[in-house]
Parts: structure tokens; sequence; C-alpha cells
């Protein structure tokens, strides 16, 4: 079988910009970007979306994931938790470049290093994103172990690519991990001065108790010193849970798992078959972190080069990406795979370097387009003789919108904000007005309902549901390769979310206040798919246009109507134009291109 | 075929990776412009795999659920496990000898005393067999000839959350899918234009802990398992009703040029996603007809409003909803899933529970009996229960008048209708105290594994290999058990 044609140059422009930024690129990129000749000029683009801050805000939604992070404790009252600083560092961290040993230590051990300062003890949050419980009457150390069990599977899952967790209540079945080496694993992440159930929802709520400790106060001054990547929007001190050492608990091996049948003492280790962890490396977390990211460590590099594989190409080249294990499946390119991961650690484990590496390659720019042949020899593109074709993620689908229609506010870090939801969600379910401070849904007002859709409030019990139609998952676990499912739901979501049909309606308004006719439409169409219609996709829409122009000329009310959603304020505009081209653009938001990545 | 994918696997190496490319596209050609089965997902094809074996096992005796789902906890003793010798010794504390040394939980670990505490409700006996039922469910005592409860359930966990989480997916930690969407997964759906795993959810005036969308998660399995939440009110399924100005044959034409535009896409492409995605969109217009039909109980006939009581006509009651899910059982959805909040009676809990049961008692009876007048009781599952029981001992300030109890895990009833379940029995028993199971205990893989068994699923063949694992709904364990089959 031959590889395909380079995909055009808009197409690949698109595409490029979606990877890394995840959002499309302006019809200003397109013009400084592509030729007069229609070339594109791939190093200067993908150069210039490295650059971008939206590059970091894009490889922390991912990350996100993995790490199971919330705005919520999660469980029985789910109330509130003021996780979002770490989500700061993070987008700070993929910007800044800082290479991925770097990245996992400061998140694994940063409390640890000798060095250390207030911004690797505040990374530690990524093994405190776990939930917790404020369940009222929970047995302490219960929990406590199910918090020390979750760093334990994260780290496996997330991190190492193996199903570690398969250890907790007996020897793995299949791969050489014992429940020893589950509990030596376990070990290091034993250490923490924390406790199962510190507070109910009812007590936190009242006494504001938003981290449970072991956490670090943030003050103004840290922000206008080390820690400026932080964006506090208000003055006063916020507390973020961190992980600690100061409490020298023994470990034992808990029989089938169960935290009250204590059995064997095991010591902190990291399991042997994947690399011997010598006296070379402290008992401690950053001994592990050291062991993670030391070159001969076999799985580290690989599983996050894989990742980045899978989220530019849709699947890994080890498809099960967590799990590298027997029972997983086998690389499609072993040499690929091999050869990348050392290219990546010989760069000094260096993420935009692999990304570049990735993307400018002539696999990466292949057209997408089938043909009978592909589709009869490799329906699952996995010999990769053409580009990959599959639909945007939830938080991309969004922001998508919200770019294409000029409502995108582009305010990085921050806050969670809490855009438009169907109302009722939290009110219909929650335990009572009382238990927690995350009992009713109040919609955010002015810019903040158009950031971007990592920053959207996530509460565990019930994320938002525009992002779990679309496949989010709902963040009480690592998770580390998303569905790309095709629903019925999505359909409806696309149609009739408030915040789909308000970006038709302020895109159609401002250019109706520009622009009539068959011009509106080529502009809303390139603003949208970001390239010229052909000649029957213009005739489909001028059709449409016409017809429902004369039915608005007719009929006022029905336009005001259309218009009628949202509350960002319409550009001053003929009312049945706009309208008009209101329905078009709602016709080019719900086409499968839209919101595909080809 | 698998070894030429192997060979060709190993062809892409390192320089073609950088290759630079010139080998053209064949001619496009149009594919087939069939529309797939709707309800279909995109990963059909890596789970198709997953069964070993023929889907049904055997023979099925019922072919739907529908499970009143009793969120946090009513009390088994003043409902259907009968214990005069709590009145006799009230006030008394429960003997070590019974206790031996359980777990508590933290609200209670530190009480200096476990005074017992009698039931407040008085006890009936019902029915050809004398069922003994409170006297707070008295329209439950009077189908006590169509049920089978159970005295004997007992869980692992003894807090709401991984309790609930442990009744609905097998596994008390989330993650794993839901029952719903293990028997969607297992039967798909009976029809296409409704979803398969559907949700309800209402609440009674009891002290209630919240309910999560955890617990209608599919989990591992394809999202389209996932249960789908119809609310009253005026979007029964989130996103349903189009906006303002918007009519049907807008609609319809906008769907057309939608339409039109993939297909001529489609062409261009050949990526059969977008062939999926237009039937999607299809079926999500079937589905803005076929869902406010099916909620609008307003066609239902007095009598059958005057059999679930005049709070069916109110949305979001648990009487409309049971109404509501005996619509949606005739209309072929395969599991449905109502949850009634408010049974977490620590105290004040002749007060609560009276009122709870009172909003649950006729509606509950009435869709057993209209299930029954028409034909659908047979193939149809009707369970109530939840997620653990609650202890003999009175937490907090005792009085007899007015008590609280805590969690136990140890015992706690629910019962079963239809589906090819016994009848007119009561199965298991507990202690005179009411403390400990001594005959017939049935722990919540077992339930599992019988309810599988009830649809021709055999709990240990319906399996989703994920992290390298084959799952099942009960985990490593479950025995079927026999005597509670008709």
């Amino acid at each position: 079988m031959k590889p395909s044609t380079q995909a055009s140059a808009a197409t690949l422009l698109r595409r490029i910009s979606l990877d890394i930024t995840g959002l499309p690129p302006s019809t200003e990129d397109v013009e400084n970007y592509i030729s007069q000749e229609g070339t594109l000029d791939t190093e200067k683009a993908i150069d210039h979306y490295l650059s971008l801050p939206a590059y970091g805000e894009k490889m922390t939604r991912d990350w996100l994931d993995v790490a199971r992070y919330a705005d919520s404790h999660g469980y029985q009252d789910d109330s509130y938790r003021t996780m979002w600083p770490w989500r700061d560092w993070v987008i700070h961290a993929f910007n800044e470049n800082i290479p991925y040993d770097k990245f996992l230590t400061y998140q694994l051990a940063g409390d640890l290093l000798p060095d250390a300062t207030k911004e690797t003890v505040l990374a530690t949050a990524f093994n405190r994103n776990h939930p917790i419980t404020q369940e009222g009457g929970v047995i302490d150390e219960e929990y406590r172990s199910t918090y020390v069990s979750d760093r334990t599977n994260t780290l496996g899952k997330g991190i190492l690519g193996i199903t570690l967790e398969c250890a907790k209540c007996h020897d793995h079945k299949y791969d050489p991990f014992s429940q020893e080496d589950y509990y030596g694993m376990y070990a290091f992440f034993n250490q923490v001065n924390e406790k199962g159930l510190r507070m109910d929802a009812v007590q936190a709520k009242n006494q504001k108790y938003y981290a449970d400790a072991p956490y670090i106060s943030i003050s103004d001054d840290d922000v206008k010193g080390i820690l400026s990547f932080i964006n506090k929007p208000d003055t006063g001190n916020i507390k973020l849970m961190v992980m600690n050492d100061s409490v020298a608990r023994e470990t034992f091996v808990l029989e089938r798992g169960a935290y009250d049948l204590p059995t064997d003492k095991v010591a902190a280790v990291a399991p042997k078959d994947i690399l011997e962890f010598s006296d070379e490396y402290a008992q401690n977390r950053l001994g592990l972190a050291k062991w993670l990211t030391d070159n001969r460590n076999p799985l580290t590099a690989r599983v996050y080069v894989n990742r980045l594989w899978a989220i530019i190409f849709g699947q890994g080249i080890v498809k099960t990406i967590e799990d590298f294990g027997s029972q997983g499946s086998l690389p499609t390119h072993p040499e690929l795979l091999d050869w990348l991961a050392v290219d990546f650690m010989e760069n000094g484990w260096d993420i935009k370097y692999i990304l570049k590496k990735i993307l400018s390659s002539a696999t990466y720019a292949q057209s997408s387009h089938l043909t009978p042949e592909l589709k009869e020899k490799d329906p699952e593109n996995i010999l990769l003789a053409r580009g990959s074709r599959f639909r945007l993620s939830a938080e991309e689908v969004r922001d998508y919108a919200l770019a294409t229609s000029g409502l995108l506010n582009g305010e990085v870090g921050g806050p969670s904000v809490k855009p438009y939801q169907p109302p009722g969600l939290w009110e219909e379910t929650n335990a009572g007005g009382n238990r927690g401070i995350l009992t009713n849904y109040v919609t955010d007002a002015g810019e903040k309902l158009y950031r971007r859709s990592l920053y959207t409030f996530w509460k565990r019990t019930l994320p938002p549901p525009s992002m779990t139609i679309f496949d989010a998952p709902n963040r009480d676990l690592c998770e580390v390769r998303r569905q790309k499912t095709n629903t019925p739901l999505q359909a409806l979501a696309m149609q009739n979310d408030e915040q789909i049909l308000e970006c038709a309606r302020v895109l159609s308004t401002e250019i109706a206040s520009k622009t009539h006719g068959e011009e509106a439409i080529l502009e809303a169409f390139h603003r949208i798919l970001l390239r010229p219609p052909t000649t029957d996709e213009m005739e489909v829409l001028n059709g449409y246009y016409d017809e429902y122009l004369e039915k608005f000329r007719k009929n006022p009310e029905a336009a005001a109507g259309i218009l009628n959603v949202g509350r960002y304020p319409s550009a001053n505009a003929d009312s049945s134009e706009s309208a008009a081209l209101m329905m078009v653009s709602q016709v080019l938001y719900n086409l499968d291109e839209t919101i595909s990545k080809e | 075929m698998e070894e030429q994918l192997l060979n060709e696997r190993l062809k892409l190496n390192r320089r073609h990776f950088f290759s630079k490319l010139s080998a053209g596209i064949g001619t496009l050609a149009l594919g087939s412009l069939m529309i797939p089965e709707v309800f279909r997902g995109s990963n059909l094809s890596t789970e198709t795999d997953q069964f070993t074996l023929g889907i049904p096992h055997f023979a099925p005796k019922a072919k739907r659920i529908i499970y009143l789902f009793q969120a946090g906890a009513p009390s088994q003793l003043e409902s259907f496990d009968y214990k005069p010798l709590l009145r006799e010794r009230m006030g008394e504390d429960l003997p070590e000898s019974i206790r031996n040394g359980q777990r508590l939980t933290g609200m209670t670990a530190n009480q200096t005393r476990f005074p017992l505490v009698g039931s407040f409700a008085d006890f009936k006996q019902y029915g050809q067999n004398g069922t003994w039922v409170s006297d707070y469910f008295p329209h439950i005592g009077k189908i006590s000839d169509e049920i089978c409860i159970i005295n004997s359930m007992n869980t692992d966990a003894i807090n709401h959350d991984p309790a609930i989480t442990f009744m609905q997916t097998g596994n008390q930690i989330s993650g794993r899918p839901s029952m719903g969407s293990w028997f969607s997964y297992g039967l798909g759906s009976d029809n296409k234009n409704l979803p398969s795993f559907v949700v309800l959810t209402s609440r009674g005036k009891g002290n209630s802990q919240g309910l999560y969308s955890k617990l209608w998660s599919s989990g591992f399995l394809d999202s389209r398992h996932q249960g789908v939440l119809l609310r009253s009110g005026k979007d029964p399924v989130l996103y349903l009703n189009d906006p303002e100005g918007m009519t049907r044959e807008d609609k319809r034409i906008m769907l057309d040029k939608v339409a039109d535009l993939n297909s001529a896409h489609y062409e261009d492409v050949l990526d059969d996603e977008i062939q999926t995605r237009i039937a999607q969109y299809e079926m999500a217009y079937r589905m803005q007809m076929s869902v406010p039909e099916v909620v609008d109980l307003k066609k239902e006939p007095e009598s059958v409003i005057k059999l679930y009581g005049a709070e069916a006509l109110i949305p979001g009651t648990y009487a409309a909803n049971c109404l509501l899910a005996r619509r949606l059982a005739e209309n072929g959805v395969r599991f449905i899933q109502l949850y009634h909040q408010g049974w977490d009676q620590h105290g004040n809990l002749p007060n609560e529970m009276s009122q709870q049961a009172k909003d649950v008692d006729q509606a509950s009876a009435a869709l057993v009996l209209d299930l029954k007048q028409r034909g659908l009781l047979e193939d149809t599952l009707v369970i109530w229960g939840g997620e653990f029981g609650r202890t003999n001992y009175c937490q907090g300030t005792f009085r007899a008048d007015n008590y609280g109890r805590d969690h136990h895990p140890r015992s706690y009833s629910i019962w079963l209708a239809g589906g090819g379940v016994k009848k007119g029995i009561t199965y298991g028993q507990t202690d005179e105290f009411g403390y400990n199971i001594v005959k017939d205990p049935l722990h919540v893989h077992n339930f599992h594994a019988t309810l599988l068994h009830l649809f021709g699923l055999d709990h240990k063949q319906l399996t989703f290999k994920y992290q390298g694992r084959r799952f099942r709904l009960t985990d490593v364990a479950g025995n079927v058990v026999n005597d509670l089959i008709a």
C-alpha cells in the first residue's frame, strides 16, 4: 500500500493548529502561513502555534484527565476545593516547555527536592487531585488507604502504562507484578500527613475549608514573585492541597486489598521487572521520580510519546495506551515507537521538540481521504497510509464554536468558571441545600461565559453535560484514553445547546452588520470551515439563505425569536438578514467536518 | 490477512516516517449510503468481538427491568423484616454476643450504649402466605402475593457512596459500568427511537443523600450504553427542545441541508463516521418526537391515575416516575432506573419514614398491578430497595416514639416482582434481633448474578476486556440463586 498524498494547505494548517493549540487557525493565520500559490509554510506555522499560550492550555487539557482534576471533592456531598492554582502551574509548565522528566519529578516529589521551591511544592498537588470523602461517619483508615491506592494506580496507568492496580488484591495474573510490588509502590505515597475524613461537607462549608491538610497557602506576595504564573483574581490567601512525607507509616501488604487486613511488611520499592530499584535511588518519592525518569526505565518515555501520538493520530502506536503489559495491544510500529522514545530522551525530554518532530513528518501531513482500497485493506488505519480523521474532543468542540464566532475569551488561567448549563441539574440531585457549597449552579456573567472549556467548573458527581456527552470522563479516576462515540445526544447538543446557538447568532449578526447576501454566506463559511466552499455547497447554502430571508422578511417575529439566544449583545444589523445567516451558520456548525479534525 | 498486515506495518519505519510523498490517490468511489443501525457508536468494532458465546446464553425469562431504587437506605425493620423482639426488649443494650465486634460507622462508633429499638410502626400479615409488612406500606402489603420479599440482602459497604456504587456497579469504587449499562451492552435496545437505559430521579422529604451521574455511567463500556437522564419539565432529555422560533418544519429543512452537505463531503472523504453522523441526526430528530410522546402522562386514563395516586400527574414525583417507567417499559426501554432520595433516617425516623413511605407505597404497588393487568409483569422485573439496611439499635437520643438508626450492611430487605421471580414468598431470614442473617444470605454479587440469569445472561460470560482484564458486573464472585427463580 502506498502512502497518501499530502493534505491540502488549508486542511493541514487547521490540523496543525488544532493539534498544537486545540483551536482552529484564525483567518489571519491562513493568510500568514499559506502563500499565494497555496503552499503552507509548515515549520513557521508549527513554531508559531508552539509559542502561543493556547499550546499550554491544550496540553493541560489532556493532563487533567490523567491527573483526575476537578473543582470538587467527589463522593457523597461533592463540595468545593481550590485546586485550580495547580492547573495554572501545569499550563505554565507546558508553555515554559519544562522537560517531561522534570515535569514528572516536580509533581511526584517537588516537596522533597534539595532545592525545593514553593513552585515545586505546588506541583505536588497532582497527587491530591483524587476524590476525598466528606461523608460523615466513614471509617477514616478505609478512605486514607483508598487515597494512597489512587496515587499508586494513577502512577501505574497514567505514567507507566501498566495495570499495576490488578496487583492490589492478588498477584498480577498476566504481568510480572506481585502484590508485594503493588504495596512496595504504595509505600511511597503512604507517608502523607492526611486523614480519610477531616471534615464533613456541612462543617467544611461553615469553616470555608476548601483544601484538606496538608496544604500550602498562596498569598498575593507569592503571586507577585515566584508564583507569578497564577492568575489570582482577589486578595486573600488560597489554600492548595499538596503532598508531604511527615508521617512515617509502615506499609503492609493488605490481604485482598482490604485496609483492615494487613499482612507482611514491605519497604518502598518500585517493581524490579521494569528497572531494578537499586541503592542509588532514595526510598522516597524523590527516589521514585529518579527511577521513573532514569533513561534506562523502558516505560516512562515510551508511554508519554505514545500518548502524544494518540492525541495527534487518534490512536497510539500501542493502542492500549493505558496498558503496555502482555494483555495490552502490541505496538503497530515498534521500531518507530522505540526510536521516538529514545530521541525524546536524548533531546532532554523536550516535549515541544518531539511534537515538532512528529508534526513535521510526512506521515502526519498525509491527506485523511479514504479510498475503497484503503477502507478494505486497512479500515482502522493501522498502517498509517493516510492521515487520521476523527471528531474533536468535547472541549475542542465548544472552543471551536467560541473561537470561530469571535466570542472566545483568551484569558489564561485562574479559577474555574460556570458557563451555560441546562438549569436544575445540580439542584435535582444534591443532598440538600446545606451540604457543601455546590448544591446550586449559578451561571457566571459576562466574559466568564466564554473562557476555554478547560476552565469550565468540574463537579465530579455531575460534570458539565456538554462535556460528558462528547465522551469526557467524570474525573473520579485517572483516565488516559477517551472514547470517540457518535451519538444522537451529540446531535441534539450541537443543534440546541445555548452556547452553540449563541455562537451562530453572534457570528451571523456581526457579518450581517458588514456585508450581505452571497458575500455574507462566504464569510460565514470561511470563518467556520477555514476553506472556500465548493460550487455545490454554495448552491445549497444560497438557496437556503434566500428561502429564509424571505420567510423572515414576512415574519419579523420569527426572526426575533431565532435571534433571541444567549446573553452577548448582537451587532447592529438587519434582523432578517442576521436570522437567515444564523440558519446558515447553524447548518455549518452542525457539519461533521466542522467538529472533525481532517 | 493478519500476517500481511503485520508485514506491512513493519515497513513503516523511521525512514518512511520522514519520507517525502508523491503517490497519487486512486479514483474515489462512492461508498454505500446505507444508514447503519442507529445508536451505534464508532467504537463498535472493538466491542463486537467481546463476547465469547452468543447472546442470550440461555432462554431468558425477563426482557426489561424497572429498578425502584430507594436511595439513602430505608429501614428494613420498619418495612419488611418484622422483629417483635425489638419492641419487647426496647431500650436494652444490643448483646455483644449478637454484635460480635462488627464494625460501626464513624457516627455511632463513639456511642457508649446501643439501645435496641422496636419498630414504631405496627406490622400486619397479608396474602395467602401471611407475609408480614409494616403499616407504613399498606399498598405493598396488599400485593404481597405478587412479590418476593428478600430479608437477607447484605453488602460489603457501610457508607452511602461506596454502598450505592457497589449496588449499581458491583464495585465500591467508581469507574465500573452501571448495571443498566451492562444490560444495554448485553441485550441492546428494543426501541430504535429511545435509549436502552433511562434514569429518572425524584426526592422525598426525608434526610437525603446526593445522587451522582457515575451511578448511570457506562464506565469503560461504549458511552452509548450510558443511562440517559429523563427529567421532568420542558426538556426531558438534555438539549431535546428546538430553540425559540424554530418549527418542526424549519428543523426538518435544516437537517436536510446538513445531510446534503455531509453526504457531499462523504463522497469526498469516504469516512463512514460521516454516515453514522447523518444517521444519528435522524435518530435525534425522531427522539424529539418520541420522547415528548412517551413522557406525556396526560393521555393516561383516569383509572390509571387513580391507581398510582393523584401525584402521578405532578411531573417529577415518584408516582409520576413510576407511571412513566411503565410507559417506557411498554416502549421497549431495556433498563429503567428510578432513584428516590430521602431514606437516610439517622434521626426522627418514625416521622420521616412514614412520610417517605407515603410517597412511594401506592405508586410502587400500582406499578406492579398495572404491569400485571397489561400482561407485562411476566417479562418485566421490578426491583424495590436501597443500598444497605439500618441498625436495630438507636442512633442518637433514644425515645420509643422518636429515634434514629445508623447504617447496617449486614442485613436488609428488598423486594422483587415479575420477570420470572417466584412470587408470594419471603426469602432469607435474620435472627430475632434483626442483626445477623441466619438463613439464605443474598450478597450483592449473587443478586447481580441472579438478575443477569433471569435475562438469559451468564454473569461469567458477559465480560468486557479493559486494561488487560475481562471485567464482569459480578467482579470475581457471584452465584445464581435458583431458589428465587420461578
